[in-house]
């Protein structure tokens, strides 16, 4: 059966999985990832801080420290490519008491050794006026101007989108659960399909381990630790309480949080750092949501925590050793895994679908597609609070869907709801629907135009309004017998 | 630029009322802007009675109340746009719009009334732990979806908070076939109207757990459990007292949040406590010829008072008009700043008042305060004293928050008492 036969198999589309993706369809091969979930950026792609981050944490000579210098290099060339959303705010690690101020170099000097440009380390006072809302308590920081922040939801479907348009197939609510071995071939068993492939790329986020586990030897186990995060989302009125990402020098009392503003305008502040059992468990705790609103104040002054408009949690994909794990699995040939992404996994996302992409381009001898095959470049979404008057009202003119707004707080239109609706891999639930354009994500948190885009799906996609989900299957919005 | 007298951003009640009181009183040009495709604001989802007892003396609808308004401002011939949404104020009174039929388009005003209305305020601001499956709806969504699109959105309910929206939902949901299992209510007394308490609630046999709260949600992709528990005094839940309601649906009627996001931009100064513009006796907002009234100034248990105090609005716009284009000939009138003003200030257990300062020489003969009280109080005089001298002094039985009280000044009164700088709104033991 050779329709079923793939040159790779990707499993997972979170950002690992659709950068591999992107990258892969520059050449000529039969690519298709497989997601257990209804949409792209389910898993913790979906639910992290948002920050490019510089390069500095990571130990020198890992290959967190090299992917990391390098996606942040590739985020920002990517970002005018495929049209997401990406903001150069820098950042800065802040000491809060002199007696740790040693820490500081200690970060400089790894940073430079990781080959992160224009690193810096700044005073009180530069610092304050950097930064107006600084803790008094401030003493000095690190400057990091490559430092950014990224919309996660807007990266990971302008990778995906892209791969799409250049061949690569999605297919979702679809759950591995078997890898086995035909001669040369990997057969994968995803939900109802089993699909054949020469080659299967592991990037199955806080799951990695399992799929890992299913084609290694068993000597060669690995363990993921789910390790929980918790935020506050602050209304776009607080989003200008902090210019820059502002991270915590840890001290003896332990990590901080980082405040941050986010590029679409809000505040963030958060994670905690929990390891939990249960790797389905992305709920907020009471304990780690006082853990945030007591540590925020820890760099920063008078965080606006009633501005609260959500929270939320994601869990890192934690293994001990505290690296990403990338390459090919011993006695599984051509099953590569690209595991244990935690943070700064979003930031490295780009440099890791290259590399992948490398490994599996040479393990399978594929080549690139013939000049003029791949189109790099991909067209974002309209986004209305970029535009001007003048730049809006044209648009209108061309098509009056974008003078009827549906979401009132973000400032979304029927035509960019449509268009969601319409693109490969379309949007098929109210979550992915504010992955993509952003809706239900302001400060009313959907109870304006949740009825509105239901209509919309109604319309446009033929659904019944009970199949309408909030994020796929089991997630119904409404009662599916109707009234009594 | 498109130019108008007075331009009102909002077709509810308040905006329809608005624009009918200022035609009335002599300005005729006057343009009323409405995103929705229909005029009368919330209470087109409200489809219960008991709306208009004050106004009409008669117990109406929500759309029916609404219709009254509609008819009679189509009658006088007032333009209203819909499907027009307004996404910019600026402080010089140019309204931009969006509209699928004329794009992006200005207009500049001599005067704006902002009649807004609110919003409901959303689950995160109240931080419950737990997943965020589907079924958590605010009670004006669901109210939105059963009575408009005649969808259902659950089956067995918990509602939090007892808010009226929530009181009537209970009931809503109740008559529809649904199975309500509690209103759980942070206070120590509900934030709506007892009579709503009675009818929505008692008449079904829904029980009100006031000092309660929401502690966790259950479910993953849709609501499977919610747990309720005591608070103690200073809110907190009472460790051990956390029952788990299995359940659906979760609706939130947790507070109402005036929608001045047009407002702020415009420069228009807003109070912390109502979160809505600070106005004078005209319900002049902070920047001149910026007037506002409805749910948008300050959030109203019943919408005879809305009417009432958006007609107030719409006079004083024509009033301002009317002068703006004498003055221009003559120079007669001055601007707010060379007149005498009080500022009202509440006390004693009053939160806010509406209006926040008075001109005497502006006012009409009679003025009424409207305020709310920050707790349940039994047998207690409000009072009112300008300056020193007390104009005000009447016992009222029972005071709740859900409930807005009012008190009524009279210009007499304020310009006899010539040095006066203030007047205290306040609650006293005798
Ligand atoms: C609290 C927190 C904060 C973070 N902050 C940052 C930051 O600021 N900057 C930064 O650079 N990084 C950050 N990270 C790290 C970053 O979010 C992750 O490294 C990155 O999102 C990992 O992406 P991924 O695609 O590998 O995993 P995921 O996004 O989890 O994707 C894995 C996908 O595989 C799917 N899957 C799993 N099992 C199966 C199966 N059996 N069959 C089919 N599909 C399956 C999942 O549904 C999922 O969609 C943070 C992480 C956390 C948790
Ligand atoms: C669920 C519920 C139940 C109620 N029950 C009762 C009751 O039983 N009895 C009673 O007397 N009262 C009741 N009320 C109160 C009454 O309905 C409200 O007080 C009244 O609707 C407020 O009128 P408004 O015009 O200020 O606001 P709204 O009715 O909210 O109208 C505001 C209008 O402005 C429009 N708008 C907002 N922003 C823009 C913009 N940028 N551009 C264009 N248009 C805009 C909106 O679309 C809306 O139509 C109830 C209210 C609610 C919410």
């Amino acid at each position: 059966m050779t329709d079923n036969l793939y040159d790779v198999v990707v499993i997972g589309a979170g950002v690992s999985g659709c950068a591999i993706a992107r990258e892969l369809s520059r050449l000529d091969a039969r690519v298709c990832v497989v997601e257990r979930e209804e949409d792209v950026c389910c898993g913790t792609s979906k639910a992290n801080s948002a920050i490019v981050h510089a390069g500095f944490d990571a130990q020198p000579g890992t290959l967190m420290a090299r992917l990391n210098v390098e996606g942040n290099r590739l985020m920002y060339e990517w970002a005018t490519e495929l049209e997401f959303a990406v903001m150069q705010v820098g950042s800065l690690v802040v000491c809060v008491s002199e007696d740790t101020r040693a820490g500081l170099d200690v970060l400089l000097e790894r940073g430079k050794e990781n080959g992160v440009p224009d690193l810096r380390i700044i005073e009180r006072d530069e610092l304050r006026e950097m930064e107006p809302n600084i803790s008094d308590d401030a003493v000095a920081a690190l400057w990091a101007p490559t430092g950014g922040i990224v919309d996660p939801f807007g990266l990971t479907v302008a990778l995906a989108e892209n791969a799409a348009a250049n061949g690569v197939e999605f297919c979702f609510n679809a759950p591995v659960s078997e890898i086995e071995r035909d001669g040369d071939i990997w057969v994968v068993t995803a939900g109802e399909r089993h699909l054949r492939a020469r080659a299967v790329v592991n990037a199955a986020g806080v799951y990695a381990d399992e799929m890992h586990n299913l084609v290694a030897t068993p000597d060669d186990q690995l363990r993921i630790i789910p390790r929980k995060g918790e935020y506050f989302l602050l209304d776009t009125t607080a989003g200008p309480h902090v210019r820059h990402t502002v991270f915590m020098l840890p001290t003896k009392m332990g990590k901080g949080v980082l405040v941050s503003p986010t590029v679409h305008g809000n505040l963030i502040v958060g994670p905690t750092a929990t390891d939990v059992d249960d790797k389905e468990s992305t709920d907020t705790t009471a304990e780690g949501l006082a853990e945030v609103a007591t540590k925020s104040s820890l760099t920063v002054r008078d965080v606006p925590l009633r501005e609260v408009i959500t929270s939320f949690a994601g869990l890192r994909a934690h293994q001990e050793a505290h690296d990403f794990v990338i390459g090919e699995v011993s006695g599984a040939p051509r099953f590569f895994d690209c595991a244990a992404i935690e943070s700064p996994g979003l930031t490295s996302a780009p440099a890791i679908g290259v590399m992948v992409a490398g490994l599996v381009r040479e393990g399978l001898d594929l080549e690139e597609k013939p000049a003029g095959e791949f189109e790099p470049t991909r067209k974002g979404y309209v986004n209305l609070m970029a535009l001007s008057f003048d730049e809006w009202s044209e648009l209108c003119e061309k098509d009056a869907a974008y003078g009827h707004i549906v979401c009132r707080c973000c400032r979304v239109s029927e035509a960019q709801i449509v268009d969601a609706i319409h693109r490969v891999p379309s949007a098929r639930s109210l979550d992915a629907v504010k992955r993509r354009v952003g809706a239900t994500m302001g400060r009313c948190q959907g109870g304006f135009c949740s009825p509105k885009i239901m209509e919309l799906f109604v319309r446009e996609s033929g659904m019944r309004p009970e199949e309408i989900t909030k994020r796929g299957p089991g997630s119904q919005i409404l009662i599916e017998e109707g009234r009594a | 630029m498109e130019s108008r007298d007075i331009v009102i951003i909002g077709g509810g009640p308040a905006g329809l009322a608005a624009a009918i009181a200022a035609h009335e009183a002599g300005c005729t040009d006057v343009l009323v802007l409405e995103r929705d495709v229909q005029l009368g604001g919330i209470l087109n989802q409200c489809i219960h009675n008991g709306f208009g007892l004050h106004t009409f003396k008669e117990e109406l609808t929500g759309p029916e109340y609404a219709a009254r308004y509609v008819d009679r401002a189509r009658e006088l011939g007032i333009e209203c746009r819909l499907g027009t949404m307004v996404v910019e104020l600026t402080p010089e009174h140019v309204v931009w719009t969006v509209s699928p039929d004329r794009g992006v388009h200005a207009i500049s005003a001599k005067a704006v009334i902002l009649a807004m209305g609110c919003r409901e305020r959303p689950r995160g601001a109240l931080n419950i732990p737990g997943f965020r499956p589907a079924g958590i709806f605010s009670a004006g969504t669901a109210q939105r979806l059963v009575n408009i699109e005649g969808e259902m959105p659950g089956r067995e309910v918990v509602i939090l908070g007892s808010g009226d929206i929530g009181l009537i939902m209970a009931r809503r949901m109740t008559l529809e076939g649904a199975h309500v299992a509690c209103v759980a209510e942070l206070m120590p007394y509900s934030g709506g109207l007892k009579r709503n308490i009675v009818q929505c609630l008692d008449d079904y046999g829904i029980p009100l757990l006031l000092s309660h709260t929401v502690t966790r949600v259950e479910g993953i992709n849709r609501v499977e459990a919610v747990w309720v528990a005591e608070v103690d005094e200073s809110l907190r839940p009472i460790a051990g007292t956390e029952v788990r309601y299995p359940c659906d649906t979760l609706l939130l009627s947790v507070g109402l949040l005036p929608e001045n996001e047009l407002s702020r931009d415009a420069g228009v100064e807003l109070s912390p406590v109502t979160r809505g513009p600070v106005v004078d006796d005209a319900l002049q907002t902070s920047v001149e010829g910026v007037f506002a009234c409805g749910n948008v100034l300050h959030v109203h248990d019943l919408v005879d008072y809305v009417s009432q105090e958006a007609a107030a609005a719409g006079r004083a716009a024509a009033r301002y008009v009317a002068n703006s284009s004498s003055e221009a000939e003559s120079q007669t009138e001055g601007t707010r700043e060379d007149e005498r003003c009080l500022s009202v200030v509440a006390e004693g257990g009053v939160r806010y008042t509406v209006p926040s300062t008075v001109y005497p020489a502006r006012m009409d003969e009679k003025l009424l305060v409207r305020f709310r009280v920050d707790n349940v109080y039994r047998d207690r005089f409000v009072s009112v004293y300008v300056g020193n001298k007390r104009v005000w002094h009447r016992k009222r039985r029972v005071m709740a928050p859900g409930e807005m009280e009012d008190v009524s000044l009279k210009r007499a009164d304020l310009e006899a008492a010539v040095g006066a700088t203030t007047i205290r709104v306040t609650l006293e033991e005798e």
